[in-house]
């Protein structure tokens, strides 16, 4: 049982500003395990921003943060 | 939870007005995190140039002054030479610094001038539409090399960083991208000790950044950011291209 708690990955929580997001996808290029996607409804500039497709496949590393342009994410791990 | 990634202060939160892909908010967010990091935020004056770049006024919450085409290592001497106590930089494109103002900053960096500029390379005029610049790489097309630049007609691609190596002045110039997260901590590294040099008083300091314009080069972002790391870094090399130790007016 313990050995299986600290095997445990860390899980984590990514937010992106709909509005701030301009739909450049850089961050879903970059993202190691496949947990953003493309928003099929436009926001109010009429950008389709990034979502979060499958939050609990994101282990927090950050990268979609990192390499976005707009600085529209923010990441949390825990 | 704990904060992996959250906006730095000195970035004024509101959207960036650059087209979906282009890399200048990408910088101005990396500068106001080591602005943030240094604690320097209330005695920063940055200078702005014409181009693109010139919208950092808008994003960054320091003092800002903005200069003629190409004169903003000018402006910046003038504004270090008056408050020594505060971190002055420019920022500026390639149309701006290494066309109509070479001579600005090539003359900053050979007085050893205690300002940073940090030097957003595109490799075209961005803002006026996508027309060669000096930085252009060969057999690039642009508005204005509709077939290629080629160096016969055209001339060759400047390499500003290693043209500056050559000025006894020059304390610190580095080349990055920013086109994945390793990259990016490197680039943060090297804008931290470019700011670093002048606090410390050793010379002029410079970072070029590789910086994509998917809007004039016709590519989406994610192709440019591809071409960018295939066709642009094997011609401008990243890494530190002078590191100085030592105070040079010394
Ligand atoms: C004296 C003068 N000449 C020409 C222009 C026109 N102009 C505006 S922006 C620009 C090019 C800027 O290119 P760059 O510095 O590479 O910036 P970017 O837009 O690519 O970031 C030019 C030539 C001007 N504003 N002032
Ligand atoms: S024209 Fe080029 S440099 Fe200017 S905002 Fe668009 S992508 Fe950026
Ligand atoms: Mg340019």
């Amino acid at each position: 049982m313990k050995q299986k708690e600290t095997m445990r990955l860390p899980s984590g929580r990514v937010i992106i500003d709909q509005e701030f997001c301009k739909g450049c996808s850089l961050c879903i290029r970059i993202c190691p395990r496949e947990v953003l996607g493309l928003s099929n409804r436009f926001n109010s500039v009429g950008y389709y921003p990034a979502v979060v497709e499958s939050a609990e496949k994101c282990n927090g590393c950050g990268f979609c943060a990192q390499v976005c342009p707009e600085v529209a994410i923010s990441v949390y791990r825990g | 939870m704990a904060v992996v990634f959250e906006r730095p202060k000195t970035l004024i939160k509101k959207p960036f007005t650059y087209c979906p892909g282009c890399h200048h908010g990408l910088a101005q967010r990396i500068i106001a995190e080591v602005i943030d990091e240094l604690g320097i935020e209330n005695k920063t004056i940055g200078v702005g140039p014409v181009g693109c770049s010139v919208y950092i006024y808008q994003f960054l919450d320091t003092d800002f002054v903005m200069g003629a085409h190409g004169r903003a290592p000018a402006i910046a001497t003038g504004i270090k030479r008056t408050q020594p106590d505060k971190i002055v930089f420019s920022y500026q494109g390639d149309g701006d610094i290494a066309a109509i103002g070479t001579a600005e900053i090539l003359h900053a960096a050979n007085r050893g001038e205690l300002i940073s500029s940090f030097f957003i390379n595109n490799a075209v005029f961005g803002m006026t539409g996508g027309q060669m610049a000096p930085t252009t790489i060969l057999k690039q097309k642009t508005t204005t090399s509709p077939k290629g630049r080629e160096p016969k007609s055209h001339g060759f691609p400047l390499q500003l960083c290693e043209v500056l190596s050559a000025c006894q002045g020059s304390a610190y110039l580095s080349r990055v991208a920013l086109t994945n997260p390793k990259l990016i901590n490197q680039a943060k590294r090297s804008i931290k000790k470019a700011l670093l040099t002048q606090i410390e008083g050793r010379g002029f300091s410079l970072v070029e950044i590789l910086s994509p314009c998917p809007t004039n080069w016709g590519m989406s972002p994610q192709e440019a950011v591809d071409w960018l790391e295939k066709e642009m870094i094997p011609y401008y090399p990243l890494g530190e291209i002078a590191v100085k130790e030592g105070i040079l007016h010394a």
